[in-house]
């Protein structure tokens, strides 16, 4: 029992401004690698964007980091808790938002607020205090007594939320959080996410929209798996000697479809049948 | 700890199914009427078939007593004289072909031996190989003896012949002795509905997308189990109320136990079944697979439970798999408490049983569960 604790001291006191920190984190499923040798550091309060293309390892990446799936290999850090070793110890202190939001349709926006905030030990007046502020915050008081299941993409986004950080975390992580959501919508959400950041929240999200990607503080690359870029977007742009991010997301993914056809020819391995 | 108990991600569990269920009229009302219908499909098929049970008659003595016989027999409302047969040879066929259930035979020389003053016999062959209509065969059977007898007494001197009237069961000779199919018909009908309940709960919470959210909430997965059985267990309560009081009234079940006794251990039972759902959709992706499942276990306890069968004319190793069911040791619960009276020294442990179904259930499937999200 003293040995998880006193690392996790260890590494808060080493790392006061880390807040994710992975080291060789490896995943299979099977045959197939989902995350390969991944060594990410996120600094705390940072926007951190995960980039790439769809199958590339950003929802695994963030899954493990959330506890919701155990490493095959490598280890990670989270809020300076080993997410292996003490996937509790990590629970309390994150929000996590997912692709599919995770709202009880049959129960009310309130009602789906209160009882995530209880989920996170939230109770009586604190409770109602912080849930009256996020209806307020986010805009949501005068859908409170409408059902989740008839709220639009938009609606459900900032209800989802509003769920994920009603305990106030230390980290945040949203896996493609405004795919299917207009653009007033998702500017909007873009507004929280940096208020939430300067309140000392770290952010980690993942997109494949480009405009979303410029707004994070630094990004990651990740490819089949890989991480294949790593830094601002200037960093990035720079040194794939592209003018934009979404250049350089194409370069990356032309990259990888050749890497794909090499791949498969060498596993073929067979030249002999080339006529 | 109080406060820890307090701050428990179990309540709000609780809370958010009980809304839910509440929310949801239709689930709630199928899982409350689909227990009364069941038990009234049930219950009238049963009791149609003790009723009117197809008999024919073999007179050999062609007098007034035996039509007398006859007729009390009619009377009884259990048979429907369908024929008559000439012979033993007939009157094999007629079973055999199911054409009757039951057969009256009565002797060439049994209204002689009435005005001799012997006891006077006839026979009643029963086709046993269902016992519950057998049963029903039996009482009518003695039933119409003792009327006739009476009548007969109060006609003549004390020293007035008796009539006897003998039963043989055919193909089942091991009757079991008292009306087991209603007590039996409750247990199934629990542990079907609340196990299929259960099943469906964790896949739904999958298919919807919040079982990660969940999962990433600090409750533990004990918590998360308990969370997702308890409010349901209330539901198992109404059930077994609406199908008690159904089988009071319209089937004359008798309560000659303890009613508190009674819903008392019930408590292992449904929670058992609940726990047997919750095991099934640990194991599952879908609800398709889920439903293929429970099949599984639906089948032995029709079959093995001792629902339909009597455990104890089964093979050794049918008797183990029947072991295996929680529904077996509800079944001898039920039926002990509801016709024998039974009081808690002689069912504690099955009672016991039970509980160590739940336990081990809940266990196994937190257990599965944290390895399913992988």
């Amino acid at each position: 029992m003293t040995t998880p604790a006193s690392t996790a001291i260890h590494g808060m006191a080493g790392n006061g401004d880390v807040a994710v920190r992975t080291t060789q984190l490896r995943k299979t499923f099977g045959s197939i690698v989902a995350v390969e040798g991944l060594d990410l550091e996120i600094h705390r309060g940072e926007v951190f964007g995960l980039l790439g293309p769809n199958g590339s390892g950003k929802t695994t990446t963030i899954r493990m980091l959330c506890g919701l799936l155990e490493p095959t290999g490598g280890n990670a850090t989270v809020v300076g808790v080993d997410v292996a070793r003490d996937p509790e110890g990590v629970r309390q202190r994150i929000g996590y938002m997912s692709q599919r939001y995770g709202l009880y349709d049959d129960l009310t926006v309130a009602e789906n607020m209160r009882f995530y905030a209880s989920m996170y030990g939230l109770r009586g007046v604190r409770r109602q205090t912080r849930v009256e502020a996020l209806l307020d915050d986010l805009g949501l008081r005068p859908r409170r007594s409408q059902l989740a299941g008839t709220l639009s993409g938009g609606w459900k986004q900032r209800l989802a939320l509003a769920c994920a950080t009603s305990h106030q975390p230390d980290m945040l992580f949203l896996d493609e959080p405004t795919a299917g959501v207009d653009p007033a919508s998702r500017r909007l959400f873009w507004q929280w996410i940096y208020r939430l950041a300067r309140g000392g929240t770290t952010v980690l999200v993942t997109t494949h929209y480009m405009d979303e990607a410029e707004r994070c503080e630094r990004l990651g690359f990740l490819t089949r798996g890989h991480l294949v870029a790593l830094g601002t977007v200037e960093e990035i742009s720079r040194a794939f000697g592209q003018p934009s991010i979404e250049d350089v997301f194409i370069e990356l993914q032309r990259r990888d479809e050749g890497h794909v056809a090499t791949s498969g020819w060498e596993i073929d391995g067979q030249p002999a049948e080339q006529p | 700890m109080l406060e820890r108990l307090r701050g428990s991600p179990l309540w709000p569990m609780l809370w958010k199914e009980l809304v839910q269920m509440r929310r949801d009229r239709f689930t709630l009302g199928m899982l409350i009427g689909i227990p009364a219908i069941q038990l009234l499909l049930f219950g009238f098929a049963i009791r149609m078939e003790v009723r009117h049970l197809p008999a024919v008659v073999l007179d050999e003595s062609r007098s007034a007593e035996s039509r007398a016989l006859t007729q009390a027999m009619q009377n009884t409302g259990n048979f429907d004289i369908v024929g008559h047969v000439a012979d033993r040879e007939e009157l094999r066929r007629a079973i055999e072909r199911g054409d009757a259930r039951a057969a009256l035979v009565i002797p060439p020389d049994f209204e002689t031996d009435l005005k001799r003053r012997r006891p006077a016999r006839a026979q009643v062959i029963i086709d046993a190989a269902d016992p519950l209509a057998s049963q029903a065969a039996i009482s009518a059977a003695a039933l119409a003896s003792a009327a006739r007898n009476a009548a007969l007494s109060a006609g003549a001197s004390r020293q007035a012949g008796r009539l006897d009237v003998r039963v043989r069961p055919w193909y089942n000779p091991a009757l079991e002795s008292a009306i087991y199919i209603v007590p039996g018909v409750i247990g199934l009908i629990l542990t079907l509905t609340l196990s299929s309940i259960t099943s469906m709960s964790i896949v739904r919470e999958r298919e919807g997308g919040t079982l990660e959210q969940l999962i990433v909430t600090p409750i533990t997965r004990v918590g998360l189990m308990l969370g997702k059985i308890l409010p349901f267990a209330l539901v198992g309560y109404v059930q077994v109320t609406v199908i008690l009081l159904l089988g009071r009234f319209v089937f004359d079940v008798p309560l000659r136990g303890s009613l508190m006794l009674l819903y008392v251990v019930t408590a292992p039972f449904i929670m058992a079944s609940l726990a047997l759902g919750l095991f099934i959709s640990t194991a599952v992706r879908t609800q398709v697979q889920g439903l293929q499942l429970s099949f599984l276990v639906i089948l032995p306890s029709v079959l093995l439970s001792g629902f339909m069968f009597p455990r104890e004319a089964m093979p050794v190793a049918a008797q183990w798999v029947g072991g295996a069911i929680p529904l077996t040791y509800y079944l001898r619960i039920l039926r002990g408490i509801l016709l024998k009276g039974t009081a808690f020294d002689a069912i504690w442990r099955d009672v016991l049983s039970l509980c160590v179904f739940a336990v081990i259930l809940i266990a196994l499937s937190a257990t599965r569960f944290r390895k399913s999200l992988d």
